[in-house]
């Protein structure tokens, strides 16, 4: 049994202090009544009030959403069929180059990829605006994805594939039955990856969006150059807490599938 | 039905990946007068092979060459690789008794405490940036602390120096050293300590001996993790870092977006995708290495 020694336990607390305090810290002073974000002036929770009233930020907020859940639905899709070519496909022309083009983005700065799609858009004449964005959030994202998901078909075993298509499945029968929801778990990660990877861009977003279509860290990015301001504190306390909530609802849920799992496992060996 | 399957997610990124990148090396070695926005693309295809003649006549190395005369540019360079070498090794003195505590919690502790580290990776990065403005600020809150308590009698300036930017990339990259760390830690077998205690090591030596040679491989990923993408890194030096400090991708942006000179902007991004090359191949080295003594 192990337990924590005194060595163990600072080290712990000096971390997660150091890795949480200044979320915290932001979180307190997005309540703060005064303008001077350093003096604090007593509860208030006027900055939110002015954040509602900010028709800018609310655009950009709705833009982001809009280019996340497009971006990353099609990065999964087209993740989720890299990820298969990957792991099922065998040999086919161009395999190295595939591999290497999935693998390279994860590795690549954010200011070359954003450089080098801004350079394709204005060289094919395309607009900037929120279909580019969405077409550079998808081309990174695909490739998370398909890490992800690559990972969990490795795991799975094939014979239940090969099952299905001897009991007279098509292909796409036997992917819509058997392997889709084996990997479903690793597809909606990947989808959550994409999302959270498309909300949080800046850099990318910044060389790829034009006047029409601003995201949200873009306008973030924008106001804090110049200093702290509490509206943007504000904003990123209601940010830092949909993600806790989110995380913590999604933690709860895996550990239900698990605990129904591990039952009918139980009751599969009682038959 | 295959073929299909295969073409899909080909194209797109050699549309949106690869393509992108070939544009990038062209511009870079074209004519600075001649790309300044908008360029035009000088291969045409319907000349076929003489427009390609053309082309190939037209390239020169001008851009590269100015990169060299311009001691920005290479100064630049080796202060990322500089910046990212040093914070890697403060990431790593700072992770590794994080990592080794997570491991040696006891069980039950084990998955909150994952949770806790995997968490910030959800959050927003420039949001966790942008937590240390107020907090290092002239009159922040560790000036504010350090004040009240007596240790110092002015504000220290940290805001907008490269302390500041050693601060952030800390923060935010800690996650992805703990993560490799503390895998290798985890399925370290802990008979062996007691063995090597029993043989006569004392605790520190069979830590140094046994416990860290274990953990080698969790230790070169982590590195890997946190030195490659801080050397292109543009949104900690350009809010916590001041006008002293050099970081290429920093550069970069500003080649780009404010003296608008593009040839200039893609020959910086080429000969940083060439740095990052080295440490990327070895970096999947390791990887390979570590997978085939998993077998």
């Amino acid at each position: 049994m192990k337990r924590f020694t005194w060595f163990n336990a600072t080290s712990l607390t000096l971390g997660f202090a150091f890795l949480y305090l200044p979320m915290v810290i932001l979180v307190i002073y997005s309540f703060n009544a005064s303008k001077l974000v350093t003096v604090w002036a007593g509860f208030s929770t006027r900055w939110y009030g002015e954040l509602m009233q900010n028709e800018a930020f609310l655009d950009a907020a709705w833009v982001t959403i809009k280019v996340a859940v497009m971006s990353s639905t099609i990065a999964t899709v087209l993740g989720t069929m890299a990820a298969y070519l990957l792991v099922r496909a065998g040999r086919f022309t161009g395999r190295t180059l595939f591999t290497g083009m999935i693998y390279a983005p994860l590795v690549m700065p954010e200011v070359i990829t954003g450089l080098s799609l801004l350079l394709l858009f204005i060289g094919i004449g395309l607009d900037r605006g929120v279909l580019t964005i969405v077409l550079a959030h998808t081309t990174f994202s695909m490739c998370y994805v398909s890490v992800v998901v690559s990972s969990r078909l490795t795991s799975f075993d094939r014979s239940l594939e090969e099952a299905a298509l001897d009991l007279g499945c098509t292909p796409f029968q036997a992917f819509r039955l058997v392997t889709l929801p084996i990997i479903a778990p690793a597809v909606i990660s990947g989808w959550l990856l994409a999302f959270t990877l498309s909300l949080d861009d800046l850099v990318i977003a910044s060389f790829t969006s034009g006047p029409a279509a601003t995201t949200l860290p873009i306008k973030i990015f924008s106001a804090v150059r110049l200093g702290v301001s509490p509206e943007i504190n504000a904003l990123s306390t209601l940010m830092i807490a949909v993600v806790t909530v989110g995380v913590i609802i999604a933690s709860l849920v895996s550990k239900r599938a698990a605990v129904a799992r591990a039952r009918d496992d139980a009751a599969a060996a009682r038959a | 039905m295959r073929r299909l399957l295969i073409a899909i997610p080909y194209l797109w990124l050699l549309a949106l990946f690869l393509v992108p990148f070939l544009i990038v090396l062209k511009i870079s070695l074209s004519d600075t007068a001649l790309a300044i926005p908008p360029y035009t693309p000088t291969i045409d295809l319907s000349e076929g092979w003489a427009s390609f003649r053309a082309f190939l006549t037209g390239l020169d190395f001008e851009n590269f060459v100015w990169l060299t005369e311009d001691d920005l540019y290479w100064k630049a360079y080796l202060s990322s690789l500089w910046i990212a070498a040093s914070s890697t090794a403060i990431t790593l003195v700072v992770g590794y008794p994080i990592a080794y505590a997570m491991a040696r919690s006891p069980d039950e502790w084990r998955a909150t405490l994952l949770m806790l580290v995997i968490l910030p990776f959800w959050t927003s990065f420039l949001i966790r940036v942008y937590a240390w403005m107020g907090i290092l600020a002239q009159e922040g809150l560790l000036n504010q602390l350090l004040l009240w308590t007596g240790i110092i009698s002015e504000p220290l300036t940290i805001l907008n120096t490269n302390t500041a930017v050693y601060i952030g990339i800390v923060y935010t990259y800690l996650p992805f050293m703990i993560l490799p760390i503390y895998a290798a830690l985890e399925r370290m077998d802990d008979s062996l300590i007691e063995a090597a205690t029993d043989l006569g090591c004392s605790r520190m030596s069979a830590f140094w001996l046994v416990t860290i040679p274990l953990s080698k491989n969790g230790i070169i990923a982590g590195c890997f993790l946190v030195f490659i993408p801080v050397i292109g890194e543009f949104v900690i030096p350009s809010l916590l870092g001041g006008s002293g400090t050099l970081m290429i991708g920093k550069v970069l942006w500003e080649e780009f977006f404010n003296n608008r000179d593009w040839p200039v902007a893609s020959a910086v991004a080429v000969i940083l995708l060439l740095i990052l090359i080295v440490p990327i191949i070895l970096f999947q080295r390791n990887e390979q290495r570590a997978r085939e003594m998993d077998e």
